[in-house]
């Protein structure tokens, strides 16, 4: 690479990091939040077998997993401005991709809750807690340790997929980038320059979801 | 007064009759063996004396409140329960608790008891069934003797009226059934009222006051435990002694 580029690359990292820091970390952090909230209730109507409520979160997680991002986030941004719901570019994507992921989230910790033995719901009723009690504080808690590993996957995919909002105008990471290039026609390097701080991103994430399990298996299985 | 008065229980899986029609008395203070051979309806009897399962028909007494066993409602059934103790036979402690937290547990957040007052009582839970020196253990980090002793204690800990005990050595190895029988003889020498579905005949003869045995849902023969074991009433009950005692033998 010639010296002009390393200085472009040199010169961009502060640019390019800082609407790291300032809105996809946010966005990310804000979305993965709701996310987990959403995806708790969907879950747990369907786990509990509550009965119209179980058909909506269904449903809900048929439309979402059926349909791509990329279309939800136009639909919301763009299209719902045709019906006079006009977003701005951050909030929007923030409520894309809380329900996306919620929907998804949905299914794992479903699936989590349901891997534990009913019996752990009986001791709970014979030692005279209620449905609630118990799966407040001793369901959940276990199943929360089985959909850790998937839930933090899912984090690391959408800290990426946030780059996707730069679709409808939030100057994230890779909207800045996108910019510079406009300017310098330094493709190769900026790109692969912003991949590199994504790369960091996940690779941070990682070792916290390492140190995460690690906290969490006090109570696991070691042997038996 | 019994205790426990069960009356006209049944029970269907399917059109599998699972539980046809039964009658049981618990007086205080009395120990009830319940004996039969797999698929008898013993287990499903006593999970529905609990509402674990929701017998089809059959009416309760129990400490002299009466309770629809098709139609309880829950909080009748909640309220039952703070006064009932139940052994599994796979144990079921919260996996995610240790043997201390698994005793107070339905202390303090079901009966919303203060904690100091709760661990106090589950310390000497512990200790009544000789788990005081496992307190802070995961249950993975005990054997399957101590995870029941630990079982055996939580049910202890709320103070109950009764306890059932649904096959309670079965998933043991044998060399490991001894300490849990040894606490549950310790809890009927001290007068604990208890219903207890077994396969230790040995153990049932020692610790019961009464012996029943079922068979296809019915009960076949209920007799004290002297009479039940040298000298039943039922042909069945000799060929059910027999048979066990064979193969007690070839072992």
């Amino acid at each position: 690479m010639t010296s002009r580029v390393w200085g472009i690359v040199l010169d961009s990292f502060g640019k390019i990091l800082l609407p790291g820091l300032t809105v996809t970390i946010p966005l990310t952090i804000l979305s993965f939040t709701f996310a987990i909230i959403i995806a708790l209730v969907t879950a747990m109507v369907q786990f509990a077998n509550v009965k119209v409520l179980r058909k909506i979160a269904r449903f809900y997680i048929w439309i979402i997993r059926g349909t791509p991002l990329l279309v939800q986030l136009y639909i919301v941004f763009y299209g719902l401005a045709n019906v006079g719901i006009l977003l701005k570019p951050f909030p929007a994507a923030v409520i894309v991709f809380s329900i996306n992921e919620g929907a998804y989230a949905a299914e794992t910790i479903r699936a989590s809750l349901e891997s534990i033995p009913v019996g752990q719901l009986e001791a709970g009723y014979c030692v005279g807690m209620s449905y609630m009690q118990t799966i407040r504080r001793i369901v959940l808690p276990q199943a929360f340790k089985t959909a850790f590993p998937s839930l933090f996957n899912s984090l690391i995919a959408m800290t990426k997929n946030t780059s996707l909002a730069a679709n409808i105008t939030v100057t994230e990471m890779f909207m800045v980038t996108q910019r510079i290039v406009a300017r310098t026609y330094e493709q190769l390097a900026l790109y692969l320059e912003v991949a590199l701080i994504y790369l960091i991103f996940s690779t941070i994430l990682t070792y916290v979801q390492k140190w995460g399990e690690k906290k969490l298996n006090i109570t696991e299985k070691s042997e038996v | 007064m019994a205790m426990l008065s069960v009356k006209g229980v049944k029970k269907s899986f399917g059109d599998l009759k699972v539980i046809r029609d039964i009658n049981i008395d618990v007086n205080k203070g009395e120990v009830l063996s319940i004996l039969g051979p797999s698929g008898s309806g013993k287990t499903t009897l006593l999970r529905c004396i609990n509402f674990l399962e929701i017998a089809d028909e059959g009416k309760m007494i129990f400490d002299g409140v009466e309770y629809d066993m098709h139609n309880a409602t829950k909080k009748q059934i909640s309220e039952l329960r703070k006064h009932t103790g139940f052994v599994f036979q796979s144990y079921n402690l919260f996996l995610n608790k240790t043997a201390i937290q698994n005793v107070t547990e339905g202390l303090i957040i079901g009966r919303k008891m203060p904690k100091d007052k709760a661990m106090k009582i589950g310390l000497d839970a512990l200790d009544k069934v000789g788990m005081l020196d496992r307190k802070d253990f995961y249950p993975h980090q005990l054997s399957g003797g101590q995870q029941q002793r630990v079982a055996i204690a939580r049910a202890l800990a709320t103070n109950p009226k009764i306890i059932y005990f649904d096959e309670p050595t079965s998933a043991l190895d044998p060399e490991l059934t001894g300490e849990v029988l040894q606490v549950i003889k310790k809890l009927s020498d001290e007068g604990m009222t208890m219903v207890i579905v077994t396969h230790e005949i040995n153990f049932a003869r020692t610790v019961s006051t009464d012996v029943i045995l079922m068979e296809d849902g019915y009960i076949v023969e209920r007799n004290t435990a002297k009479e039940f074991f040298d000298d039943p009433k039922e042909q069945r009950t000799r060929e059910f002694l027999q048979m066990i005692t064979n193969t007690l033998g070839e072992d």
